[in-house]
């Protein structure tokens, strides 16, 4: 069957046969042509997309193996969810050690990009937390890859891209709260400045950080925002945990973000909160999965789709090139309801590409409106690029080949664990 | 807490429902072909929740192999409050119509197998004087199509014997479930557009254990294909022949 695929960011499109993998024990299927292995489908462009191949569907792959509620341990397979996990977990006073900010990931896919969450500078990436995974090659070898065994597998496959084989199943290491409740404290800022200054106050005693910003604004209020910081509440109740889920019920034709919606909310946003400082008891769920709530949030970018740009720029200039990235993007008048803004901290990724480095990350979404936000996206991209920065393949669609091998310099030394017979649109796009 | 048995334990809707019944904390019995996948389900619902899990492998057309495998369930578990059927094959219709062999083996699975099963299950819960039979028949049973009408026959054989076991049972307390599922999404295609007629295993699921905490008779899943299969099955022959379904 030739199916019609699409990741998160609704573009591209791609022709793909699908087959699904149910069963950890049994040998890959056979296909013709390349296969990649897909998760949920929540990478935005085309690094979980295989045009005129096939995609080897994990989400089947949903079975729980073992957990010790003493430890911690758990073993699951590739194609469970985050969401699975906090579900049974968090009421036994387990959570998740790194998470995305979406919870409708799966396991594969968290280790395939080597995600990170708002604790990357106390907890570094996905991947340090995996005690090890099972790597199934089309040749019907399987190993065990962890940091200590096959462990140049587990450096390749850990932000690997899905690349290198399919991962089956794993094994993870949860950590210790005391409830599903968290400490917030939301500190209003007027410029960059106060943002790194914020960020580097807080990195000791809160193990989340992540700014609001608003894109939209220019001149002397640039670069302002709502710096967030937060830490596990110790035990007890907080109010009722929100229930409301809403849906997006049709894709409009038409983008519904444009340069005045853009304003409006980015201006209602910022001025929302009175005080400069504001204190908050909140559940997990909206803390750490805001968009989560609305379903099929993407479908508000209309047929065109839309891409999302993300980034991380070393510390040292920073603030330089923060304004620079977001100077291009207030003149374009386009642009995300919200940028976010995060400091990275100096741990070291455990997989041989993976996005994190020490510095400042700047993500926000741009509605597809062709020529010109790719044109736009070309100019962050030459700042990235001066900057020695780098841009995240997983939120990429249109990265150019010599970006991404100057981004990622290590990305020959993947080349000899490439399973011969998988492949991405990503990966032909930015190697071919 | 129930104890319940689960046979064809590894389809899809079967998977979805019993992870309902482990986050309440319910035993499960599961039984199913193959074994290694038996296990895999077992230990997930173990970790989910289930206070009790155990297997045991069956090939539901081995009808000498039933009666000590339902035996095995009854003393593992210590007796059992729920059973639920939800083996079967999507039959091709096109063989069915070349091969006679095949068009047999097709009831054997889809219909009388669970009959067979349906049998001593029934004397059992009518002795107990409680307890729920749910069975997963299928919409196609409503009216025979073109299109899947083997498959249809005999899933419409399954619930006319359980519409006549319900009325058998309801004066020991049994209740009879006939459950009526239309489109499920399948974990392949769970990304991927399809029609608003597609569900969920996991909702499915709901609306199984829904019906069965709710001592309903016949469940269509989700609802809206009982209104579908209401228009189905009173258009007069003489046009429904005359289309194409
Ligand atoms: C709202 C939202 C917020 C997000 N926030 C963050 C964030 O804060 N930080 C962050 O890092 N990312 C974030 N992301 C991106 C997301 O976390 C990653 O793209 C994640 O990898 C998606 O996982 P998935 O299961 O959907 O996999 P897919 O998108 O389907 O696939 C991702 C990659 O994993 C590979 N893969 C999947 N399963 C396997 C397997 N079993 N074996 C081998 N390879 C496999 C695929 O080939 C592909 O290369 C966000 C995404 C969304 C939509």
């Amino acid at each position: 069957m030739t199916v019609k695929g699409q990741s998160w960011g609704r573009y591209p499109r791609a022709d793909q046969r699908l087959i699904a993998l149910t069963d950890r024990h049994a040998p890959l299927p056979s296909f013709e042509g390349s296969a990649l292995p897909h998760g949920n489908g929540r990478s935005y462009g085309d690094s979980c997309l295989n045009h005129d191949g096939t995609l080897l569907h994990t989400r089947g792959l949903d079975r729980l193996i073992a957990f010790d509620p003493a430890t911690g341990v758990l073993r699951c397979e590739a194609g469970v969810l985050l969401a699975d996990i906090l579900d049974f977990a968090v009421a036994q006073g387990w959570f998740l050690p790194v998470t995305p900010g979406t919870k409708f990931v799966t396991v594969g896919g968290a280790i395939a990009n080597d995600v990170h969450g708002k604790n990357h500078h106390v907890a570094g990436c996905f991947s340090e937390w995996v005690n090890g995974f099972e790597l199934l090659r089309s040749d019907g070898s399987r190993r065990w890859c962890s940091p200590s065994e096959n462990a140049d597998w587990f450096a390749a496959t850990a932000g690997g891209l899905g690349l290198t084989g399919v991962i089956t199943w794993a094994e993870l290491r949860l950590r210790r709260v005391r409830g599903a409740w968290m400490n917030v404290e939301t500190h209003r800022f007027s410029r960059l400045r106060e943002f790194l200054q914020l960020s580097a106050a807080s990195e000791s005693d809160y193990e989340y950080t992540v700014a609001w910003i608003d894109c939209a604004a220019r001149g002397d209020r640039l670069g302002r925002g709502h710096f967030i910081r937060a830490n596990h509440a110790p035990a007890g109740d907080g109010p009722a945990r929100p229930r409301r889920r809403l849906a997006v019920p049709v894709t409009p034709p038409v983008s519904l973000i444009n340069s005045l919606s853009l304003r409006a909310f980015n201006t209602l946003y910022y001025h929302r909160q009175r005080g400069r400082v504001a204190h908050a008891l909140t559940h997990y769920e909206p803390y750490f999965y805001p968009l989560d709530s609305i379903g099929d949030w993407n479908r508000i970018y209309g047929r065109r789709g839309f891409l999302q740009y993300q980034c991380v720029v070393p510390p040292e200039d920073a603030e330089h090139t923060l304004t620079d990235l977001i100077e291009q993007i207030a003149d374009s008048g386009t642009g995300s309801f919200l940028a976010v803004l995060k400091m990275f901290g100096q741990r070291r990724s455990a997989g041989i590409l993976s996005f994190p480095r020490p510095g400042a990350t700047l993500a926000l979404d741009f509605p597809n409106d062709g020529h010109a936000t790719f044109e736009l996206l070309e100019r962050l991209d030459d700042v990235v690029a001066a900057a020695g920065g780098a841009v995240y393949p997983a939120k990429d669609a249109r990265m150019r080949a010599d970006r991404f091998r100057a981004y990622f310099p290590a990305w020959e030394t993947l080349r000899p664990y490439l399973d011969p017979r998988f492949s991405s649109g990503f990966w032909r796009r930015v190697t071919e | 807490m129930r104890r319940i048995l689960i046979i064809g334990a590894t389809s899809a809707i079967a998977e979805a429902t019993a992870r309902q019944f482990a986050a309440r904390g319910d035993a499960l019995f599961l039984v199913g072909r193959d074994a290694s996948r038996l296990k895999a389900i077992a230990d997930d619902l173990g970790v989910r929740g289930a206070v009790r899990t155990a297997t045991a492998s069956l090939e539901v057309t081995d009808f000498a192999a039933h009666a000590a495998v339902l035996e095995q369930a009854d003393r593992d578990l210590g007796g059992l409050d729920t059973v639920l059927i939800a083996h079967g094959t999507l039959s091709n219709q096109r063989e069915c119509e070349e091969s006679v062999e095949t068009l047999r083996r097709e009831f054997d699975i889809n219909a009388l197998s669970v009959m067979a099963l349906l049998t001593p299950l029934a004397n059992r819960f009518a002795a107990q004087g409680h307890g729920t039979i749910a069975v997963i028949s299928s919409v196609a049973g409503d009216r025979g199509r073109m299109s899947n009408y083997a498959y249809g026959a005999a899933k419409a054989a399954v619930s006319a014997f359980l519409s006549g076991l319900r009325q058998r049972l309801q004066k020991s307390g049994v209740n009879v479930l006939t459950i009526k599922p239309g489109f499920v999404d399948t974990p392949m295609t769970r990304d991927f557009p399809k029609g608003a007629l597609w569900a969920k295993p996991e909702d499915v699921a709901k609306g199984i254990v829904n019906a069965i905490d709710k001592g309903r008779s016949v469940a269509y899943l989700p609802w809206f294909w009982s209104l579908i299969m209401l228009v189905i099955k009173h258009v007069p022959e003489f046009l429904f022949k005359r289309v194409k379904l």
